[in-house]
């Protein structure tokens, strides 16, 4: 039984013919910041997606506290109020204000008001001017600010960001970071799947480089960004580093 | 004004003068042909004859208070049935299958069947059993007939809406924890729900034509009541009446739907 906050072994997951993911290890301690880099199509959202159990895996196993997470059947609603995701493209529910968003899933799934927390949310993000607007009268930047507050909401022990900065304007992506970095402050153990580089390199206690459905490499963000191993490493970080 | 809108504007004024001058042409071409036509003066005494348009509009207007009742009652009925049957078609649970079934069958037959044929079996054939009063009403009947065949049409319109909101909502919701119950009710539906409901207002407005059917078996609405007049003034008029009635509502009704459709259109592109 994995001690850390979170094992994948030997992870695989295929769609039809196009296996994504061949046998993924990885360890996540509590606290812990992990970044995973690499090219569209490697495997990296694919990851996140089999972490939380959105998409069942197809061989491997998953484990949260040293519970296995990916057993067929087990009752899924419970484990994923405990593993926040914010998707890259927002994903709020267009008919309800931000802070129904936030509010809807404490109310339903914990049975708990939230609202005082909601709002305090929205306060420590900069938001509170804008809780009671509709996700269409937000800018991007804050849409996704509201979606992470909507994770938060439930009091995840995990949280998973996929690529969140991908679809924002560039001057929008420093306003999300900045959430991202008090995340990190407070010791949020988080994965994110992301081309911020330059953020990974700041902020991540460990750096994985995806290429092909598995970890090529990995190490802390000085090794990987400076001194990366393989080569295949090597050159895609030379094509976005540039 | 800068050249782009002078050219605009001189456009604009030509085609309203084109558009004036060719729906003038019709319109003379239909008031002055249409009298030379051998029936004219005949159809023109049978059917447009003001004294008994004006001497029945007001028992019309009463008899189509029973048209808007049947109306009124059926909707709530049509929506709670039509939202059951979309979400028994939607079920997933293996021990709800029958369900689903149901639910595929009740639409097939009641959109396959054209809605007189259903008034007429189920408004002479159910009171035939024998019912007592007042369970043997074609009122109660006819609109039986009008809630089935019409809560199959607002069940697959409802099921396409819920089919078209994107699978990343759901995903949302069930990485939220929402059970699959709570993901439907607060995620899906609603948006689905104003995603159709400029279609289902053009169904309401066949609903409410459609009520007039009911007068085969019996209850004495518009059409029948504009039939007991033929019958008695030995005149067409009082049908016109019951047309002019019938646009009174419809158009209206049919342009708010409209209205809705373009609204949603121009919110989404």
């Amino acid at each position: 039984m994995p001690e850390a906050k979170l094992a994948l072994r030997g992870v695989q997951k295929s769609f039809g013919d196009n296996q994504v993911l061949c046998g993924i290890d990885m360890e996540v301690a509590s606290g812990e910041m992990v970044c995973l880099i690499g090219a569209s199509g490697s495997g990296k959202s694919t990851l996140l997606r089999c972490i939380n159990q959105l998409e069942p895996i197809d061989d491997g196993s998953v484990w949260l506290d040293g519970v296995d997470i990916s057993e067929p059947g087990l009752d899924l609603g419970p484990v994923r109020r405990r593993i926040g995701i914010v998707f890259q493209s927002y994903n709020l529910f267009p008919h309800m204000s931000a802070l129904d968003n936030v509010l809807l899933a404490p109310r339903r799934v914990l049975r708990e008001p939230g609202q005082d927390r909601a709002q305090a949310l929205f306060e420590r993000f900069g938001l509170s001017q804008h809780m009671h607007k509709y996700p269409d009268q937000l800018s991007g930047g804050q849409q996704q600010r509201v979606a992470v507050i909507r994770a938060l909401a439930m009091r995840p022990e995990i949280m998973l960001f996929d690529e969140i900065t991908a679809a924002l304007d560039p001057e929008l992506v420093g306003e999300v970071l900045n959430v991202l970095r008090q995340l990190r402050g407070e010791g949020m153990t988080m994965i994110l799947a992301t081309h911020e580089m330059g953020f990974a390199r700041e902020l991540a206690d460990r750096v994985c480089f995806m290429d092909a459905g598995v970890i090529l490499e990995e190490g802390p963000p000085a090794q990987i960004f400076s001194k990366p191993q393989v080569p295949r490493t090597q050159a895609f970080l030379r094509t976005v580093l540039r | 004004m800068n050249r782009r809108q002078a050219y605009e504007a001189a456009q604009r004024r030509r085609a309203l003068s084109v558009a004036g001058v060719s729906t003038a042409a019709v319109l003379v071409a239909i008031v002055v042909l249409v009298p030379l036509a051998p029936g004219w003066t005949a159809v023109k005494a049978s059917f447009f004859d003001g004294g008994i348009f004006v001497q029945t509009f007001p028992t019309m207007l009463r008899a189509f208070l029973i048209d808007v009742m049947i109306f009124a009652w059926s909707v709530p009925l049509i929506l709670g049935l039509g939202l059951a049957i979309a979400l028994a078609r939607g079920a997933q649970a293996p021990a709800l299958f029958p369900l689903r079934i149901f639910g595929a069958v009740y639409v097939d037959v009641f959109r396959g069947v054209p809605v007189v044929l259903t008034i007429y079996l189920i408004g002479f054939g159910v009171p035939g059993l024998g019912l007592p009063r007042p369970w043997n009403s074609p009122y109660i009947w006819g609109t039986v007939a009008l809630v089935l065949t019409y809560s199959a049409y607002i069940a697959e319109v409802l099921r396409s809406g819920i089919e078209s909101i994107h699978a990343s909502q759901r995903n949302a919701a069930i990485c939220l924890g929402l059970s699959p119950r709570d993901t439907m009710r607060y995620v899906i539906l609603p948006q689905a729900v104003r995603r159709v409901v400029p279609a289902n207002m053009n169904m309401l407005v066949a609903l409410q034509k459609d009520v007039a059917l009911l007068s085969f078996i019996g209850p004495v609405e518009i059409l029948r009541q504009a039939g007991i007049y033929k019958s008695l003034l030995a005149n067409f008029t009082p049908y016109v009446v019951a047309a002019v009635i019938f646009l009174c509502v419809t158009v209206p009704a049919t342009r708010y739907a409209d209205h809705l459709l373009n609204r949603d259109r121009d919110a989404r592109s």
